[in-house]
């Protein structure tokens, strides 16, 4: 387990880039030659560069996405966790964010209303984010 | 650039040069060509593409690994103030194995199989002692999850590292296509691993706490003492009847012994319990809303199992009815911070303990209430 080897994982092959960029300039060029093609009435011709083309395209932008998502994916995201602190004499109520220490049941500062000690009465995450709704 | 768009357009103007039949009959030499390529190395191609995957996956899991092995170190180092870097022990400590008891003669496994988890859980708290001198009791039950978390990341990372070189070593299909088929939810799992880790770390409230909080919030206020090793009761007048509230000691990372509580409440009473409940995180299927609340019967507990025999057997011995009360969460929920539709759901579960008593029980009678679940960030 060494030190460097998160880096090494988050390395995205540079013979790989090489590969997808050159795909991607032989596929601009194939539609060029195919709208050239189309333009002077070769249409059989223009229609397999065009095809070449777009295939080559969709397949280089796939790869290039690919990596960007597998660089996002590669991340450990750590929710915001919130504490609510309660004073047991006259309700108030403040929400701050989690401090580490803290504990459901925990007595903390003192209630800035009454001066009574406040207790920590919850610690969640709230998560975020569209709910999808299921048929069934 | 230059070159490469020089060639493409004299490869263009040779290509319309051709007669459009010659084309035709290219592109169906092409065609055949990649039929009889698939016929006979279809199986290759399905392999090749199938350890691309498990790769993808694996380097995923390395990262996650890593990841794990650094929080902890710098957490160790933080909170233990340890002398001399705590690395190579973290290490040490990633590849320890438990042997579980031979189970050939099944009479009596489930004692050593306690005394082994014991000697385990002696054995990794002294550790972590060595590793953090600084640290409090809380935190060295805290760090000792923290610990077990990154272990767990570092095995799952070297099971499907050892199938995916297997698999690349003897290309067999059949090798690959298990753990490929698996792959989801061990990453699924593995996610879930990571977010515990941070959780144990900060000592935040994880979903399994679930039962644990239920329990926790019907002895606030309530004198507790303890009753079985990191197992604290609280005696709770409720609806005229006596409860004995049970959970793990927090607010450190402890699961505690329910099984050895409720058998000596049990013991300490004569038997003369009316009724057992018990609460406990459960898995929900898909499709389930997190935070559900559900009623049955039967010992809510998950583990190795040990404290669920315990439990069997003295209710067993003096026919004492058990129910149980579970709120549902999926494995990602249960292993991080605890979520807000499980801490809501906490409330819920205690108006069903309620009514369950007011129903099962008449006043005068005597309840264990044990709230299962790791107590870590969850006081009493």
């Amino acid at each position: 387990m060494s030190k460097t080897s998160s880096a090494t994982t988050t390395r995205i092959s540079s013979f790989v880039l090489v590969v997808v960029f050159i795909t991607l300039a032989l596929s601009l060029t194939a539609l060029y030659l195919g709208i050239t093609a189309l333009l002077t009435e070769e249409t059989v011709v223009s229609g397999y560069l065009l095809l070449v083309g777009f295939l080559g395209l969709a397949l280089s932008t796939y790869m290039l996405f690919q990596t960007r998502r597998r660089i996002l994916r590669l991340r450990i995201k750590a929710p915001p966790v919130t504490t609510t602190i309660e004073c047991r004499k006259c309700s108030f109520k403040s929400v701050r964010e989690f401090q580490r220490g803290d504990h459901i049941f925990k007595e903390v500062e003192p209630c800035q209303k009454c001066n009574e000690n406040m207790l920590i009465t919850a610690i969640y995450r709230e998560v975020k984010g569209k709910v999808k709704r299921s048929r069934f | 650039m230059n070159i490469l768009a020089v060639l493409m357009s004299s490869l263009g103007s040779q290509i319309a040069q051709f007669p459009s039949d010659t084309l035709s009959w290219i592109m169906s030499i092409v065609f055949y060509a990649m039929f009889i390529v698939f016929m006979f190395y279809g199986q290759k191609i399905q392999t090749y593409t199938m350890l691309r995957q498990v790769e993808g996956s694996l380097y995923k899991l390395k990262y996650i690994r890593d990841e794990g092995r650094k929080i902890t170190i710098e957490t160790i180092k933080e909170i233990g103030k340890p002398q001399t870097d705590p690395s190579t022990k973290v290490d040490r400590f990633l590849e320890y194995f438990t042997i579980s008891p031979q189970s050939l003669d099944p009479a009596g496994v489930v004692w050593k199989l306690e005394h082994i988890l014991d000697i385990r859980d002696t054995r990794f708290k002294d550790e972590v002692k060595l590793m953090a001198p600084a640290s409090g009791e809380t935190q060295v039950n805290n760090l000792e999850n923290t610990l077990e978390a990154a272990m767990a990341l570092n095995y799952i990372y070297k099971i499907i590292r050892h199938f995916y070189l297997l698999g690349k070593k003897t290309l067999s299909l059949y090798i690959i296509m298990q753990i490929q088929m698996i792959l989801p939810l061990i990453m699924r799992e593995a996610e879930a691993y990571a977010s515990a880790l941070k959780a144990f770390a900060y000592g935040q409230p994880i979903g399994d706490g679930a039962g644990a909080l239920v329990a926790a919030k019907l002895m606030h206020g309530h004198e507790t003492r303890k009753i079985a090793k990191d197992c604290v009761v609280a005696t709770v007048p409720m609806e005229g009847r006596t409860s004995y509230v049970i959970k793990a000691e927090g607010p450190g990372g402890n699961v505690g012994k329910p099984g050895e509580a409720v058998k000596t409440i049990i013991e300490e009473n004569d038997g003369k319990i009316n009724m057992i409940i018990m609460i406990d995180a459960a898995l929900k299927l898909e499709g389930e809303e997190p935070g559900q609340v559900a009623e049955g019967v039967g010992a809510a507990i998950g583990g190795p199992g040990v404290d669920q025999y315990k439990i069997e057997e003295s209710i067993l011995k003096h026919r004492i009815p058990i129910n149980a009360v579970i709120i549902k969460e999926d494995i990602g929920d249960a292993v991080s911070p605890m979520r807000k539709k499980i801490f809501d759901a906490v409330d819920p579960a205690i108006e069903r303990i309620k009514q369950v008593i007011l129903e099962k029980t008449k006043e005068g009678d005597k309840v264990i209430i044990a709230g299962v679940g790791n107590s870590i960030g969850i006081g009493h």
